[in-house]
């Protein structure tokens, strides 16, 4: 088992027929995905990635005529809130939006919309997931995965990688790694992301890539310490030079009045049981040293 | 994007709040004009403040009263020769002084655990509300706005009877209410007001009367919105950006500058932090921070390379790029390329892992760049070279 994606997960890509869309599209399906869909409006009737994949006007067209249950989206930020409604109104249950620099505000309705329809949003601003040996959905690198029994879920892409390279060098292997994403309004937390590994038997260790900003990691570490107490743990947070009132790149990524630090995170983390990285290199002996034997 | 007391202001008032008189003054005679000014319009004292884009400026002495024009001169003067976090003061504010009978404090914020907009008001205002949570944290009411209809009427009015303001109720809840469409129409993630004061007023007739008014304005604005409100770009104070913050937006890249002396070059914002980190671990001082995004080319390289040793300080440069989006060779081809062109040689280790690094490290090896294969060997090199440069 996997979380979020697995063998037959089937995905409708957001945007296909575009430059991104296409490269990751491809990518994600020479790695074995079932991409089943392409949307981008006016294009229906269509054929992507030389012939093999349908394209269609809406996702409602491309789920009734596919099956798919996840999307994946790469539209630009002024039309990606859209996307991620009328995914969930068509039915879609896991939604992922790659798209970065989407107003924060764009986001709060959003998130209701979702969570109304019982659907899932992951991101946005996020690299999407990989459940190795199995489905990746967005954009990270699959060289990078083999599989295996941890979860991985972090705030970010290339730290993201860095990790997760890590630990398939040191011969650890994946369960399914979930980018959550960097922005301040994001559809899956943390926390979100631990209840489902909880809930995953082949999930037998975590890693939590945290950074700077908001709260997220506390509360999730709040959460593990009672009910993921038997389980490996081991986390890094990135950030610990971060100046005070400055946005790190993510939107989400700044320390204000005194909150969001990487101390307050690291102790949170600690005080949880797990096992704090000072390097992203270090987390595979970490695992092990928590009792990791996979 | 933070924006100036004034400009918050001013957007305030095209909501249709209630705001006193201001002018802005560049020198102590513009200062003294708009002193006059208001203190012949009825103003018993004038209010001077320095406008400049960081928290703490009373207690640096960049906020005073002045009686008499002579007086807001020489006030105006002195607070124009302030240094206020480092940031020298570049104009003032200047408005009639309000008679405050009671402070408050209210202010509508992105909240991102909840997902929401939170209306938060305290009956303790004219204080940092930081101190005021860490306190006495009872005395802040917090009401979560509806995710798809804002801030709902009936919480307008709790808002307004929790702090007291019962005999207000009108004007705080048309306040409450344009604090939160303020915050929608700009795309904000911080509208704050404090004070927020019932401030008496005498009539012509000399009679008294009380009302509230918003007596400072902070406008915290959302940088990925801007793109939809193109005249709010115009309130960027250029004062207060630094030329290579400037330099860095205006080539799609990601730069803060820090007091170190070794310069960063790293791909994603998380990656690049913990670069930074991994830096001051090794003992070393990170110059910046400094992300290149995904698929970054030749050109944002070289402008990266440009921004970094603008930093005279810099003395060693530790580029670090995990290869997703990016490919590695067009990275190196961009280093090639900007060391043809820079004007200073500084030592550079180079990490490149991920998509076509194989490529990149051929181009690298026949170029003579120093390379490291991970990312705690790259730091502890650039930390070395760093050091070797001041030794």
């Amino acid at each position: 088992m996997s979380i979020l994606i697995d063998r037959s997960s089937r995905v409708v890509v957001h945007g296909l027929t575009g430059r991104e869309g296409s490269f990751h599209g491809q990518a994600m399906l020479e790695y074995g995905t079932q991409v089943v869909a392409g949307m981008t409006p006016g294009k229906g009737g269509q054929t992507a990635l030389d012939g093999r994949v349908p394209v269609f006007d809406t996702v409602a067209d491309a789920v009734r005529e596919t099956g798919a249950d996840t999307s994946c989206i790469f539209v630009p930020a002024a039309g990606a809130p859209d996307a991620v409604m009328e995914a969930a109104a068509a039915g879609i249950k896991t939604i992922f939006c790659i798209t970065e620099g989407i107003p924060a505000l764009d986001m709060i309705p959003v998130v209701e919309k979702v969570r109304a329809a019982g659907a899932r949003l992951i991101g946005p601003n996020c690299p999407g997931a990989t459940s190795p040996g199995r489905s990746k959905v967005g954009i990270i690198p699959g060289s990078i995965h083999r599989e295996g029994r941890v979860g991985v879920v972090s705030r970010s892409g290339t730290l993201t990688y860095e990790a997760v390279q890590a630990m398939t060098d040191a011969g650890i292997g994946q369960s399914t790694c979930v980018g959550i994403g960097g922005d301040p309004v994001i559809g899956t937390t943390f926390l979100d992301v631990l209840q489902l590994f909880a809930a995953d038997p082949e999930t037998e260790a975590i890693v939590l890539i945290g950074e700077i900003g908001g709260a997220a990691e506390e509360t999730a570490a709040a959460w593990a310490a009672e009910h993921l107490r038997d389980v490996p743990k081991a986390a890094f947070i990135a950030g610990r030079t971060a100046p005070e009132g400055k946005r790190m790149g993510h939107a989400g990524a700044i320390i204000s009045g005194g909150a969001g630090t990487a101390a307050s995170k690291v102790e949170a983390l600690e005080a949880a049981g797990f096992r704090v990285a000072g390097s992203p290199t270090e987390l595979p002996q970490l695992l092990r040293d928590a009792g990791f034997r996979g | 994007m933070k924006i100036q007391e004034a400009d918050a202001k001013s957007l305030l008032v095209a909501q249709g709040l209630p705001v006193p008189a201001w002018a802005v003054a560049h020198t102590a005679t513009e200062a003294r004009a708009a002193a006059e000014r208001f203190l012949g319009e009825g103003a018993e004292k004038v209010v001077i403040k320095a406008q400049v884009l960081v928290g703490g400026r009373g207690k640096a002495g960049g906020v005073k009263l002045a009686g008499s024009a002579d007086e807001a001169e020489r006030v105006a003067q002195a607070i124009l020769d302030l240094e206020i976090k480092g940031i020298p003061v570049r104009k003032v504010l200047v408005g009639p002084a309000a008679d405050i009978a009671k402070e408050y404090y209210l202010s509508a914020v992105l909240d991102r655990a909840s997902r929401r907009i939170i209306l938060m008001g305290s009956a303790e205002g004219g204080v940092e509300i930081e101190q005021v949570a860490a306190e006495r944290p009872e005395a802040i009411v917090t009401l979560p706005t509806d995710p798809l209809l804002g801030l709902l009427p009936f919480q307008a009015r709790e808002m307004a009877f929790r702090l007291g303001l019962g005999a207000h109720l009108k004007d705080a809840v048309a306040i409450a209410t344009g604090l939160v469409r303020t915050m929608q129409a700009y795309d904000a993630d911080l509208v704050e007001i404090n004070p927020l004061a019932i401030v008496r007023e005498a009539g012509a007739d000399g009679a008294v009367t009380q009302r509230l008014q918003c007596l400072d304005a902070k406008v915290n604005l959302d940088d990925s919105a801007l793109y939809r409100h193109p005249s709010l770009e115009a309130l960027r104070d250029p004062d207060e950006e630094d030329p290579a913050d400037r330099e860095a937006r205006e080539a799609g890249l990601t730069f803060i500058k820090l007091d170190g002396t070794i310069g960063c070059m790293v791909n994603g914002a998380g990656l690049a932090m913990t670069t930074m980190d991994l830096v001051k671990r090794a003992g070393g001082e990170p110059a910046n921070f400094l992300d290149i995004g995904g698929g970054a080319r030749a050109d944002k390289v070289a402008a990266a390379m440009r921004l970094i040793l603008a930093d005279t300080k810099v003395n060693a440069i530790l580029v670090n790029i995990f290869g997703g989006i990016t490919r590695g060779d067009e990275v190196a081809r961009g280093l090639i390329e900007a060391r043809a062109q820079q004007a200073r040689d500084v030592p550079m280790v180079v990490r490149i892992v991920g998509t076509n690094a194989a490529e990149a490290d051929v181009l690298l090896r026949e170029a003579q760049f120093h390379t490291a294969d991970t990312l705690d060997d790259a730091a502890a090199q650039a930390v070395a070279a760093s050091k070797a440069a001041v030794a």
